[in-house]
């Protein structure tokens, strides 16, 4: 059995061969966009149950935690909150009246159910990516649930990102902050295009993404404005809110304009996540 | 094989470890890099050869769960064990100074290369940035654990060795 204890390879040789493995698999994954299955099956039911229970046991005392926040927090939240309360009740009464008009204009159209509604399924973020350079996350649901690579995961009514990889039981998903995504979007009061670049820097300053591309040529666009996926992109569904903007200037071409964009969705906080099942694609195709 | 399953062993802990309980007890969304510790810690203990196949192992545990291409990271891995290796002769358990110096080093290489080929390339030139947000932060904060992990690593390696040894003088 043990025919090669005599023969030791010297580590150089080790370090070679590994290394030519792993461009292979590098160029491999590039070139097909694949990525070992089998592995993905073996990795998922190693860690993923683990990692599931210490969530659980995180949560529970997280929550048992945070019953003790003082009671001024939660007073000074109550005031901004209501301060919200107020600037939202305004924006509703403007929204009422819009949607009033788009019930109009729809019924003018015949179309009378835009957005689908998608079939969703829940999820549970169980790990965070191990480095701090990228912020992908891992989800509790994978092959199993019915997921599948490139679906939308949303939170609350904001984007989060797309399912980049997928194992029987979890699934990774990149979200829009990541600093190497890249959304489509709209400005939904003039239909503009413009793209949603995420950042780690101005994520971690200022709590922001960046926009550019906006090609906003009669200056109507204004700051606050609500950014949601455009019907250009291939991969994400239309319609989904990625955020607000916060700012706004002028390129030095003076043709385009790029800014910050406020995500609607708190990055730092996604416990609980709604993976849609319907592909964009997948729905075009049919 | 005890020592396979062993060292199998901390590295899923450490993974478990660093991407919850440590996610939630980040500074600033910095977490520290404890499979570094880990790989650099074996690479200096143990030698070469088991240095870049524990680098290896990390790294495609990483691939696997980052949604980035798959190699990348067990390549850089692979490296860093592999070179913390060259340090085997002058590692004396009872010095504390080149663990330190040598995981620092490893954090940091790691951390320059992963800007260099995930971000530099992509036109984020702004260098001092990331390195006074990122980097800077994680190694201050992995080293802070790596005073704890080193020890329980060189603990558990010590305990293996002696087995080992037993085992060995037993046969021989």
């Amino acid at each position: 059995m043990k025919r090669k204890s005599k023969f030791v390879l010297p580590p150089k040789y080790i370090l070679m061969i590994l290394t030519g493995i792993c461009i292979a698999t590098i160029l491999v994954s590039f070139t097909f966009n694949i990525s070992g299955g089998p592995l993905h099956t073996a990795a998922g039911y190693v860690f993923i149950p683990m990692q599931e229970g210490i969530n659980t046991v995180g949560t529970w005392i997280t929550e048992k935690a945070d019953g003790f926040k003082n009671l001024n927090e939660v007073m000074a939240e109550n005031e901004a909150l209501q301060k919200q309360v107020d600037e939202l009740t305004v924006e509703l009464n403007t929204m009422n009246l819009e949607q009033y008009e788009l019930q109009n204009l729809r019924e003018l159209l015949e179309l009378d159910q835009k957005y689908p509604s998608y079939e969703k399924v829940a999820a549970n973020v169980i790990g965070k990516d191990s480095s701090n350079w990228f912020s992908n996350f891992t989800i509790n649901k994978g092959t199993n649930d019915g997921i599948e690579v490139d679906m939308n995961v949303i939170a609350g009514s904001g984007l989060v990102g797309i399912v980049t990889e997928v194992g029987p039981n979890y699934a990774t998903v990149t979200s829009i902050i990541n600093d190497t995504a890249k959304v489509s979007g709209m400005v939904t009061t003039t239909s503009d295009n413009l793209i949603v670049n995420g950042s780690l820097q101005s994520m971690s300053e200022n709590m922001v993404i960046e926009f550019s591309n906006l090609n906003d040529s009669d200056n109507e666009v204004q700051v606050g404005d609500p950014i949601v996926t455009s019907y250009i992109s291939d991969k994400y569904q239309q319609g989904i809110l990625i955020g607000y903007i916060s700012s706004m200037e002028m390129d030095a071409n003076n043709l385009t304009k790029s800014g910050t964009i406020t995500p609607a969705v708190d990055f730092e906080h996604i416990e609980e996540v709604l993976v849609i099942l319907d592909k964009k694609q997948k729905a075009e195709n049919e | 094989m005890r020592r396979k399953v062993t060292v199998f062993i901390i590295i899923v802990v450490c993974y478990l470890l660093q991407t919850t309980l440590f996610q939630a007890l980040s500074f600033a969304s910095i977490t520290p890099n404890l499979m570094i510790i880990v790989v650099s810690a074996f690479g200096f203990m143990r030698g070469k050869t088991e240095g870049l196949y524990i680098g290896f192992v990390v790294g495609i545990i990483l691939d696997i769960f980052s949604g980035n291409t798959l190699g990348i990271n067990a390549l850089l891995y692979m490296y860093i064990g592999y070179f913390n290796g060259y340090f085997r002769k002058m590692f004396y358990p009872e010095d504390i100074k080149l663990p330190m110096l040598l995981i620092a080093g490893s954090d940091i290489s790691c951390n320059l290369l992963i800007y260099f080929f995930f971000f530099l390339f992509r036109n984020r030139f702004d260098f001092h940035y990331y390195f006074l947000n990122i980097i800077l932060p994680e190694l201050v904060y992995t080293m802070l654990i790596t005073i704890f992990l080193y020890v329980v690593i060189l603990k558990i390696n010590q305990h293996l060795e002696v087995i080992e040894k037993r085992s060995a003088s037993k046969f021989g």
